[in-house]
């Protein structure tokens, strides 16, 4: 009798699977009839303008010491950005520390031996930096994939041995006793101007048409070519830019921290923008940012376990990476702009 | 002087093709990633050195015991990790470079440094040769070197399992259609690749002390031999070994040593510009490439 009751011709329970449906709001916030009503006003703005204004008062209002850590994640922030418009590009970048040491390095330089003042030195750190290792990366251009990432894994770990090798520029010791910014509060909102400006301005360059070509390259650069563009001309202008953005990020802790040496070739600066990026969500900007929002100050907590922090991050990118690879943005922007209900399956 | 760089130009050739061959197998070969090489290798050599210290066992057992907990660690990698992620090259990277990064970083903290972590050469024997003196675990290498050689060329070529490495690699779909099963090949072969480096651990870390940077070393002299000689020929990978060897040690007697890492990333500049798909690569693999 026990046959009877697993047999599988006997009518099932209601068959059902989940279906998800874009939120009315959103649909209706989808064009410029958004601009008559307050609420889809409001829905499009508070994604938006809300973390812009937490982060002011969270920056302004928080102790010192949490106000250097704000820092230090919009830091890596910028290079969880950077590294993302490389990938979104189909260049993986395993030694995003390459862009962050080259800007900080330059920085450091023309502020001890010339004694330039911060002010130009970050912003000719960042576009030197973004120079440097766009011609650094230009030979490799033409690589794809793993191939890429290889060569890309390597740069910073040799320029760190050849910074020993020929003690050039304070060899181990690094340079100290750096100009710092004149005041932490315009520090920090020098630091959040520019993260705000990278992360809605790269968003927004992505969705244009030449980011569409970007996006075309990382899916078949093949097909981008026949269509006679030059995609080398798009990957050494996508390189410049992210290596401006990641050279901005060391130039600018440089001064912060009044100090530049090897560490800043460190793997740290390599696999965290990786792990935020893996966590928060490939592919958007707006993801990378937010890793770097989690992981950062998680590390901070994690101060005490020191050598362990990289353990960490490694294990968070390997279950990101493989179990959840969607991230969190991902997650929220769907709970965000879908509902979720139980459909009935029809035969 | 200079007949002295050459024997140990020669046998630091050795030393890369012994550390090659596994990564070869696995990602030449196999066409798997596995960017934890290098800290499988290191792994090796501390499961060893525990083996020896900790609990103290001879070296007949503790030795082939690290070789195999540490292929059965790579094949349990490729299991629970790379299984999933297969076929997303960049997401493999990622992930296999992730758990490696967590393997050797784990280590620094449980404090894995010192020059206590050695493990026993060959004994106290040396060969002159051309003048030049070579002790008795130089000697050990070279004969391990060729002979593993010799029995990863056999192997690939005239077993089942061997020629089952290269099918996955030249066409996973074929090979599933002449009845391969090509997940659990590649799972033997990741094993594979990680006992040889686990095996050049054990011949190689005599010389010097176990370091946890030596992982991230070998991962790098894995990679520019493997993308100089073409990935998934043993030819290319001696040939590009002896090379890079070669090139190596001249550079550590008349540069300094700090410049040997240089090497190999020179190495695979000149050969992506020159040669992109290798010296011994096929077209398909040029057209992965670049």
């Amino acid at each position: 009798m026990a046959a009877v009751a697993t047999n599988p011709t006997a009518p099932s329970p209601a068959r059902q699977r989940k279906e998800r449906l874009d939120r009315g709001i959103k649909v209706r916030s989808e064009d410029i009839y958004a601009l008559n009503s307050w609420r889809e006003l409001a829905y499009l703005l508070a994604p938006r303008v809300l973390p812009v204004v937490l982060v002011l008062l969270l920056g302004f209002g928080a102790p010192l010491y949490w106000q250097r850590v704000l820092l230090s994640t919009m830091v890596f922030g910028l290079l969880a950005i950077s590294w993302d418009l490389l990938a979104q590009a189909g260049m993986v970048c395993l030694g995003q520390a390459l862009f962050f040491g080259v800007g900080a390095y330059i920085a450091g330089i023309l502020n001890h031996y010339f004694g330039i003042t911060p002010f130009v030195t970050i912003p000719l750190g960042a576009l030197g930096g973004g120079l440097v290792c766009t011609l650094l990366l230009l030979p490799v251009l033409r690589l794809r994939g793993i191939y890429f990432a290889m060569v890309t894994l390597i740069l910073p770990l040799m320029i760190e041995r050849i910074i020993e090798a020929t003690k050039i520029f304070g060899g181990t010791e690094g340079i100290s006793g750096l100009t710092p910014l004149p005041h932490h509060g315009l520090e920090l909102f020098l630091i959040m101007a520019a993260f705000w400006v990278a992360l809605f301005g790269f968003r927004r360059m992505m969705t244009s048409d030449y980011g569409l070509v970007l996006k075309g390259i990382n899916d078949n650069d093949r097909a981008v070519m026949s269509a006679g563009l030059n995609i080398y001309r798009y990957k050494a202008q996508i390189l410049f830019m992210a290596g401006t953005t990641g050279a901005f990020a060391g130039a600018f802790m440089t001064h912060a921290y009044q100090f530049v040496g090897m560490p800043v070739f460190a793997l740290d600066y390599s696999i965290l923008p990786i792990a935020s990026a893996a966590v928060g969500g490939l592919g958007t900007l707006a993801g990378p940012a937010l890793g770097a929002f989690i992981l950062v100050p998680l590390s901070e907590l994690l101060r005490g376990f020191g050598g362990l922090r990289i353990v960490i991050y490694a294990v968070l990118l390997v279950v990101f990476t493989v179990g959840l690879p969607e991230g969190v943005f991902h997650f929220l922007r769907r709970k965000y702009t879908q509902f979720e209900r139980w459909a009935e399956v029809s035969k | 002087m200079l007949t002295g760089y050459l024997i140990y130009g020669l046998i630091n050739s050795v030393v890369l093709v012994l550390v090659a061959l596994g990564f070869n197998l696995t990602f030449g070969i196999s066409g798997v990633a596995n960017f934890a090489f290098g800290a499988l290798y290191v792994t090796a050599g501390f499961l060893a050195w525990i083996g020896l210290n900790t609990l103290s066992l001879p070296y007949w057992v503790s030795a082939p015991l690290a070789v195999l907990i540490t292929a059965v660690l790579a094949g349990l990698l490729y299991r629970v990790v790379v299984l999933r992620v297969r076929g997303l090259v960049v997401s493999e990277v990622i992930a296999t470079f992730g758990v490696g990064l967590a393997l050797l970083e784990l280590f620094r903290f449980l404090g894995f440094i010192g020059f206590e972590y050695t493990l026993p050469d060959a004994g106290d024997f040396s060969l002159s040769l051309l003048g030049v003196l070579v002790d008795s675990q130089r000697l050990l290498i070279v004969a391990m070197g060729a002979g593993l050689t010799a029995f990863l060329w056999l192997f690939t070529r005239h077993t089942t399992t061997g020629r089952a490495f290269r099918a996955i690699a030249q066409d996973e779909h074929t090979a599933l259609t002449l009845g391969i099963n090509t997940e659990r090949t590649a799972t033997i072969a990741v094993a594979f690749g990680a006992g040889y480096a686990a095996i050049a651990a054990l011949v190689i870390l005599p010389l010097g002390t176990i370091a946890v940077n030596e992982g991230y070393n070998v991962l790098v002299n894995a990679l520019a031999v493997c993308i100089v000689g073409g990935l998934g020929s043993t030819l290319g990978v001696i040939v590009a070994s002896f090379l890079i060897g070669m090139a190596q040690t001249l550079t550590a007697a008349y540069l300094g040593t700090h410049w040997m890492m240089i090497v190999s990333l020179v190495a695979i500049l000149l050969i992506l510009l020159v040669r992109p798909s290798g010296l011994f690569g096929s077209h398909k693999q040029l057209e992965e490439r670049i």
